[in-house]
Parts: C-alpha cells; structure tokens; sequence
C-alpha cells in the first residue's frame, strides 16, 4: 500500500437489472415501446386482470441466454419460473413471475481492464443472471402528501435480465468501467440498448470497506446497498461518497458487519450524497413459490451451441483480433471497439479498402470520431463513407497531396456530400510533376541564399522554411516531395 | 313433455331436425329459471334479452341453411367464475361486483364458437372456495331436493341449474371436488376432466395447479357434448395439453366386459353414512353386472389428501387472489373509517389503508381465512414445513394413483361421506367443511379425472353419488362407465319434487 492509498479496501458487488430488446413482452403479445402514451401497450395478461395467463416469449429467454452465455455463465438444463409476492400498485397482479432458487444461469464472469493502467485487469464473478417480468411506472406528486399517485402500466411485464455480481471489484473507477464493459456487450449482442435514461439499464450497488487492524485481522464495516443512481458516472461518484462516508463512520463507531440490518441509501446526484432510506421490515418476506401458470423450461446442449454459434465477437475478443488483424495498438483497438459494432464494421471496411490498419486507424481517431462526435449520431448515418475515406487516403499515397490538404478535403466533402474526386477537382488540387516541383525548388532556392547557406551549414531544418513558401506559391505541392527535391538541389550545387 | 324435462342430447336433435326452435327452447329454460331461481338462487345473473337474441340468430342461420355449431341454440349455464365480455363475471364476491371482463374465457370462446346459447352465469362459494355453496356473496343456493339443505359446492349454482331443470348443461369448475361433490349432492352428473385438458384462459384463479373446468349435466351422455364443446389445447395457457381431442361420443354405447374397477377399502371408513355405503356397494355390484370386474386397490397417502390440498390450494389462491387490491379495478374503500374500525388501526401509508380496508370488505370469511392460512404457509422460515412438504405429500398421492391405475382401469367410491347437508349445519366448523373434500382432492392434487354420477336415493329421498377417477386423459372411459351404468338405472333422470312443476 502506498502512502496515497486508502487505509482501507473498497468491496463493491453490482446488481444490474437490463431490459430485454424484445419486440414484446415477456409474456403477453404486447409491444415493449418506450414513450407511448400511459396505458396503451397493455392486455389482460399484463394488466393482471382476473383469469388472465402468462405465456412465455421464446425469443426473451434466448436473448437472456445469450447474455448469460456472453457472461461465461453455466446454462442450467432446467430452469422454472416462481412467484415473487409483494403489493404495489404498479405491480398489478400483487406478484411478479421471477425466479428464484433456479436461475437459468450461474456462475459466470466478466473482465474488464483499462488500456491506460489506470487500475489491474479484474475478473468480475457473477453470481447468476436470471429473467424476470418489469413493473409498471407509478408517478407520485411528491410535493403534495394527498396527491393522486399515476400508474402507468405500458412497462409492466418488460423482459428483465437480473444480473448479480460478486463483490470483487475494488474501486469507484472500477466499478464504473465494469459496467462500461457489461453495457458495452450487451450493446454488441444486441441484448438490450442499455439505455439509463429510459430505464433500460438500472444499477443497484453493495459496498462496505474491509479494514486491516493491527493485529492482522480484517474488520468489515456493514454492508450499504446504493439505490437511484441515473448514470454510469453517478455510480462512480456515489461509491466513492460512500466510501469516504463508511471509513467516516467507522472512525466515529467502528461499527462492523452484523451490527446493523443491511441498510439501503439513495443516491442524491444533486447534492452529491447518499440519505438513508426508511426500512421495510414488512417487505422482506416475498413469499416466493413456483409459479403454478408456467412450466419449467428445459435447455438442451445443442440450443445452446445454437445461440453461441450465432453471437459473434464479443468486445473483448473482438479488440484482440482488431490488435492481430490490422495490426494497431491495444490502445487503438480499444478506443475503436468502445465505440461500438458498427463503427468497428466502418474501421474494417476502410482498413480493408486502403490495405492496412495504422492509417485506416489514424484517420479513424482523428477524423471520422472527431467529427461524429462533433455532429452527433450514428456512424451510419455518417455522410463520409468508408470508400471516401479510403480513396483521400490512397490519394495521399500516391503524393497528390499531403496529409493536411486531405484533411480539407475530408471536410469537404463532409460538408457538401460531393464525391472525393469533384472536390479534389473543385478545389485545384493537381497532382505536381517533377519537373514542374523542380522548377519552383529552383527558383526558391535562388531566391533563398541564406537558408540555402543553413542547409549547407548542417542545418537541414531550415529548408522548412522553403516548403511554406512552396505551398504559397503552389497549394498543391507536397511538402515531403519539396523537401527532397530542395535538399537534393542544395546538396547538388556544392 | 316440457322442454325443460329433456335432456341435451335430445333437444340438441330436436334443434336439428327443426322440431322445435332456439327461441322457444331458450324461453323455456328462462321461464323455468323465472319461477325457480327466486326459491334456488342458482343464477347470479340471467342474460334474458342476449339468450334470446342470440337464440334467433341461430334460428335465422339454421332457416338460411348455415353451418352451425354442435350446441347451436342449446342454452348452457356458466359458473360465475368464467370471464364473459356481455355479462358481469363477480366469482360470486363482492369484490367484484358488476365486474365486466374485457375478454371471453377460452371455454367461453368455444361455447359461443360451438353455437350455445349463453344463458346466464350461476352462484358459486365466493372464489370458488367452500363446498356447500353458503359463501357466496350473493346469497347460499338451496338444493333443489330439500329446500333446507346445501346443494354442495362449489359450482352449487350448477348443479342446482341442472336439477332444477333450468339449465340442460352447465360449466363448472373443480379444484378439490367442486363439480363433482354439488353433482353427488344434487343428483346430477359432472366431469372434472385431467388437468390441462380444457384451458383455464379467463378463469378466474383460485389454486391454478388444481383448478379445471368440466361439464355438468344431467348425464354422463350430455357432459360428453359439453365436453367435447370445451376441450382442447389453448396456447394461452401454458399448462393446456397438446393432446388432440377424442371423440367423446363415439364409445359410450362399448359394452364395460373386462373393465377393471378399483375399490378402496379405506373409502369405506368410519363417518361414511350407511346409506351413501349402501348405494356406493350396489353400484359396484351393478358394474360387476355389467362385465366388470372389482379388485381392492390401496391408496396409502389417501388420508393426507385434505390437509395437503389445504396447504397448497389457500398458498397459491394468498398469490391469485393479491391483485384485487382496490388499485385496478373490482371493490375499492370509500376513505370512510366506520366508528367501530374492527381492530384495524395504525396502517403504513394512505396506501396501505386503502388495500387493507378494500380487501377487508371485499373478501367474505371464507376467502379471507385461505388467504391466511396461504400467506402463513408461504412465509419465511413456515415454507419448507408447510408448502414444500404438502409438494412432495403431492407427489406421493400422485404416485399412488399411478400405482393403483397399474392394476385396475378406473377407482370407484363415494364422491361425499354424506348425502346433502342442512344449510347452516358446517358454516361454524371449518374443518368439518374441509372434509367434505376426502374423497375427490386426491383427483385434483394427482391431476387426473374423475366424474360424479348419481347411483341411488336417501330413504329421505336425497341423491347420493358414485365417483370414478381414471388416469390421465381417460375422459372417454369415465363417460362410458357412467353412461353405461346410466343405461341401466334411471337415478338420473327421477326429477325433485321439491319445486314446481
């Protein structure tokens, strides 16, 4: 431990719930849109009218096995469904169809690293990962204590994927990278869009401090569950109130693991701390039981090989094949495959159609992110396609121009939507022949005796000074071809 | 003969060859149900003006020349339990008073595909919890035997239906005996089917792993069409069987010689009346008549059948029934706090009080004390003694049937320890109702099929039930035993004497 560390361990276990992308729900026909109009994408099953019945949707549970396969997990050959009980009046039939001691799957893992070295590469173990139907939205006025509360029931019966992790990740910037990671392969499998805003992704985290004492024992302070965290960056920034707020209190009490019921706090992201949430007694017991209106799923090997045949690279072997395949930096493949499948597919056609990576990769961090950043949207909406990027690249090769001017182009044509080649034109770019290049390095050089004299000197830096006054005379010049001709004639007249 | 005194079968061929019309024959079961249902209160709704519209219409189509369905113009009855979108659908509780589905129940679906005439729905115990019919919301039914006595239950509504003619066929459902216990009590016949055999889309649940609906009617003949209306796999219901549907009819008149009929020793314990064990003997007599042959038979877990359907059945209803809350729809408090508050007091939030005092007024005794005994047996730390125990007593009770079902083809018996009890005799002692349960829970917990047919009279003259279970899917051979055994007696067909005529 070095003298800037902590004198304590941060242990933090996620609970990641991530709406399915199903078309429909879980187990009703009803469409999963978000953003409709209160109460207009329901039917009996998810209104839990008396009589109605669920009916499982196939391609939910396919979606969750993929997930679970992608998360290194165990796929149970039998899985049921049981009942979690509880009154809520977003919940309508008073219980939600869960699962509860036979997950569909278990013990898996996700690593995650930082290319960086901001902190170690980490396995992440996961607990289980299971399906269950959401609840639907209550919207209370909070200002007014006798205030209606709205019940929207448009999300009620969702496909959820609950995933439960271990407590093995040791910081706030951890954490928050983790769940980059698991967002980011969700994403890619096209599992779930993940997205925080409309709640299809939620995080729930467990944290406490384990505290080394003198004597060699390790004293753990209790257990804290954070609730309402609306973004990747406020979990972050509520372990690590939490955090500083645990090592606080044990200073003051040291309270230790056992002490206290486990204790939930909400995160206020405004006020940048956590508060304490009353404690339900009453709703601990779920009553939980097998679910009498479904029958168990079975899972054969070969649905399996089905489903995993069929997910593709995950993220984390898809940057590695980037690294070997076009032969750029870890780095580099990184910052590429963070950004998703469909701009890896976007590198991979232009690194194909210029021949190799490093340039194809060049042009991707530094131009086309840039300017989809910049823009906003999806790369493939992206005006500047792939073949337009190659051909100013091969252009470049060739010496038509250097790299700057292409720089031009490529916002030109970003700009005016026209082919490569009108804009070359229409800017009058022309490639420069020899000896039209030698003509003007002449005349420069006999205008020029005293950075002709540098040169001769041994400062060959100071025949820069000729490429800017050949680029004024000339846009179309390259300026790597200007140096070498100059040097040459320089190096020729003595 | 009035119409009223013939059987489905008959007036199903009487519709066809044009003998007779949908609108008379409906007119005629609601004039009989006009003069009766004051006395039975078998009905909790009558769908008059729907029926008869319904009744020209098939009328009209059958002038025309049209296709029509099996049942086209019979009318039938449908226990208050079943969702129906032109009439209100309350499972006899004030929770949901006037409730109006949104959707038709599969077996619904079938009977108006089927071209019956929707009749009107009938009484029930609330939620389809009890067994004499006193706890419904709405009134108790009487048994149309003996005004003073309990026509069973819980599709009491049903069966009286049926014995008092006001109905050729009725729908019922069973969960620990409720077709068949009313059907022994009333002198009728009822079916409940395998498990999955007819979908349970659109009724409302009460323990959904032993909930089925069946066929009432005055015989094994008639339930046969009924059945062959309903079954089916629905896949709205995921515990529907993908079996295809025998034809019902085809092998009633098949002689029984070589049926092997099980009979158990234990049924004929202490606390079966002399008489219902006299008329239960003869009966197997008659069968060995008949080219049967009886062999004792032993079902070991017999005897935990009720205390296992009394942990099972109130732990799932605790579950269904939590969605009457006061927050969706059905029964919701007013917001005002009668002087005498019976207790309650202290409530967690606004919330809190709304679904407590809600429920506390929706729900009568009965339902509330399963919700109880369910919620307790669910409970952390009470579900491994409790339910998950009563799970694996389930098993066994099923394998004993398998076992038995090795050595014979079907098992007779008693369907009820007693013929029909006074009204008010039971309502203070819920074990001693509990128990009319002993002979028909183990059919529901095992998940098979049983039916109820009467097989004699009482020297005061009351029905009294023969029950037969059979392995899964055998509905064909339990309707042919009985319509055989109908064939030779006329138990059946007498008619009470209590009503007018």
């Amino acid at each position: 431990m070095t003298a800037a560390s902590p004198p304590f361990t941060t242990v933090i276990g996620l609970e990641v719930h991530v709406q399915l992308q199903t078309k429909t729900k879980l187990f009703c026909g009803c469409v999963t849109t978000f953003g409709s109009p209160p109460n207009t994408q329901v039917c009996p099953t998810c209104l839990g009218l008396p009589g109605s019945l669920p009916v499982m949707n196939r391609c939910a549970f396919e979606l969750a096995l993929r997930a679970a396969l992608a998360l290194n997990c165990k796929i149970a050959a039998f899985t049921k469904w049981d009942r979690k009980n509880y009154f809520y009046p977003d919940l309508p039939k008073g219980y939600q169809i869960s699962q509860f001691d036979l997950p569909f799957s278990y013990d898996g893992h996700l690593e995650v690293s930082d290319p960086k070295g901001a902190f170690e590469p980490r396995r992440v173990g996961i607990i289980r990962v299971h399906l269950e139907e959401d609840a639907g939205k209550s919207m209370h006025d909070e200002a007014a204590g006798t205030a209606d509360s709205r019940i929207d029931l448009n999300r009620t019966g969702t496909p959820l994927c609950e995933i439960v992790t271990q407590p093995d990740i040791r910081s706030p910037q951890e954490a928050r990278a983790w769940l980059n990671e698991l967002k980011l392969l969700l994403v890619y499998l096209g599992v779930s869009d993940c997205n925080m805003q409309e709640g299809s992704l939620r995080v729930d985290a467990n944290v406490n401090l384990h505290i080394p004492q003198d004597d060699g024992r390790i004293a753990k302070t209790p257990i804290v569950e954070i609730k309402n965290m609306n973004s990747f960056r406020s979990v972050e920034r509520a372990l690590a109130y939490e955090a500083e707020r645990q090592w606080g209190e044990w200073q003051a009490t040291a309270a230790e693991l056992g002490s206290m019921p486990k204790q939930t706090r909400g995160w206020d992201d405004a006020a940048g701390i956590t508060r304490g949430q009353r404690h339900k007694e009453e709703s601990s017991d779920y009553r939980y039981f097998p679910e009498p209106d479904l029958v168990p799923v079975t899972v054969t090997d070969d649905q399996v090989a089905a489903i995993r045949a069929s997910m593709g690279e995950p993220p984390a072997v898809l940057r590695q094949t980037l690294e070997s395949r076009w032969e750029i930096s870890a780095y580099d493949a990184d910052v590429l495959v963070n950004q998703g499948k469909e701009l890896v597919g976007y590198f991979e056609e232009l690194a194909t159609l210029v021949g190799e990576g490093k340039a194809a990769s060049n042009w991707m961090q530094q131009d086309v992110l840039r300017c989809l950043n910049e823009r906003g949207g999806a790369i493939a909406d992206f005006p500047v396609r792939p073949t337009a990027v190659a051909d100013i690249i091969g252009r470049i090769k060739q010496g038509d121009f250097d790299t700057s001017r292409g720089r031009e182009i490529f916002a030109e044509v970003l700009e005016t939507g026209k082919p490569v080649a009108d804009v070359v034109a229409g800017m009058g770019i022309a490639a420069v022949d020899d000896s039209e290049l030698k003509a003007l390095c002449a005349e420069l050089i006999s205008a020029n005796p005293k950075i002709v004299a540098d040169v001769q000197g041994g400062k060959e830096q100071a025949a820069g000074g000729l490429i800017g006054q050949a680029k004024k005379k000339n846009p179309n010049v390259n300026p790597g071809k200007v140096r070498a001709m100059v040097l040459e004639l320089i190096r020729s007249m003595s | 003969m009035s119409l009223t005194d013939r059987s489905a079968t008959d007036l199903i061929a009487a519709l066809r060859n044009g003998e007779i019309t949908a609108v008379a024959c409906t007119e005629a079961f609601l004039t009989r149900i006009e003069a009766t249902n004051p006395t039975l209160n078998a009905f909790l709704s009558v769908n008059g003006e729907g029926a008869l519209a319904e009744a020209a219409r098939i009328d009209a189509a059958r002038a025309a020349g049209k296709p029509l369905g099996p049942l086209a113009g019979l009318p039938v009855a449908v226990k208050d339990v079943l969702c129906t979108t032109d009439q209100p659908t309350t499972c006899a509780s004030k929770m949901l008073r006037g409730f109006r589905p949104p959707y038709d129940a599969d077996v619904v679906r079938r009977l108006r595909e089927a071209d019956a005439v929707l009749i009107g729905k009938t009484n029930m115990d609330e939620f389809a919890m009890g067994g004499s019919n006193e706890n419904s919301a709405y009134g108790l039914v009487r048994n149309p035997w003996d005004l003073d006595r309990a026509p069973g239950g819980s599709s009491g509504g049903s069966a009286a239906a049926i014995a008092a003619d006001m109905a050729p066929l009725a729908i019922g459902s069973d969960t620990g005996g409720s077709i068949r216990q009313p059907a022994g009590l009333c002198g009728i016949t009822g079916l409940k089917p395998t498990y999955g055999r007819v979908s349970r889309r659109g009724l409302v649940a009460f323990s959904s792993s032993l909930d089925q609906i069946g066929p009432m009617a005055r015989s094994a003949a008639d339930c046969s069409l009924l059945l062959q209306a309903i079954a089916g796999h629905d896949p709205g219901d995921s515990t529907s069987l993908a079996v295809a549907v025998p034809n019902y009819t085809a092998e009633l008149d098949k002689p029984l010689n070589g049926l092997r009929i099980g009979r158990v020793a234990a049924h004929f314990g202490p606390g079966l009346d002399p008489e219902v064990a006299e008329h239960v003997e003869a009966t197997f007599t008659a069968y060995e008549a008949a080219g049967a042959t009886i062999h004792e038979v032993e079902l070991p877990h017999a005897a935990h059948g009720v205390p296992t359907y009394y942990l099972i059945a109130p732990s799932e209803a605790s579950s269904n029934l939590a969605r009457y809350d006061g927050a969706h729809y059905g029964h919701r408090w007013d917001g005002s706090r009668p002087p005498d508050d019976g207790g309650m007091a202290d409530f967690d939030s606004p919330l809190v009080e709304m679904y407590c005092r809600s429920r506390a007024e929706g729900f009568g005794p009965e339902v509330k004390r399963r919700i109880m005994l369910g919620t307790y047996a669910l409970s952390a730390g009470y579900y491994e003694a409790y339910y998950a125990k009563a799970l694996r007593v389930r098993r066994l009770i099923r394998q004993d049937f398998l076992d038995a079902f090795e050595q014979v083809d079907l098992i007779g018996g008693p369907v009820s320890a007693t013929p029909a009890f006074k009204l008010g005799e039971k309502t203070e002692n819920p074990v001693a109702m509990y128990l009319v349960d002993l002979y028909t829970v183990g059919t529901n917990l095992a998940g098979i099929g049983g039916i109820s047919f009467p097989c004699g009279f009482t020297a005061g003259g009351l029905p009294v039930g023969f029950q037969l279970q059979g392995p899964a899917l055998s509905e064909p051979l339990l309707l042919r035993a009985a319509h055989q055994y109908q064939q030779t007696t006329d138990w059946h067909h007498r008619r009470t004497a209590a009503l007018p005529a």
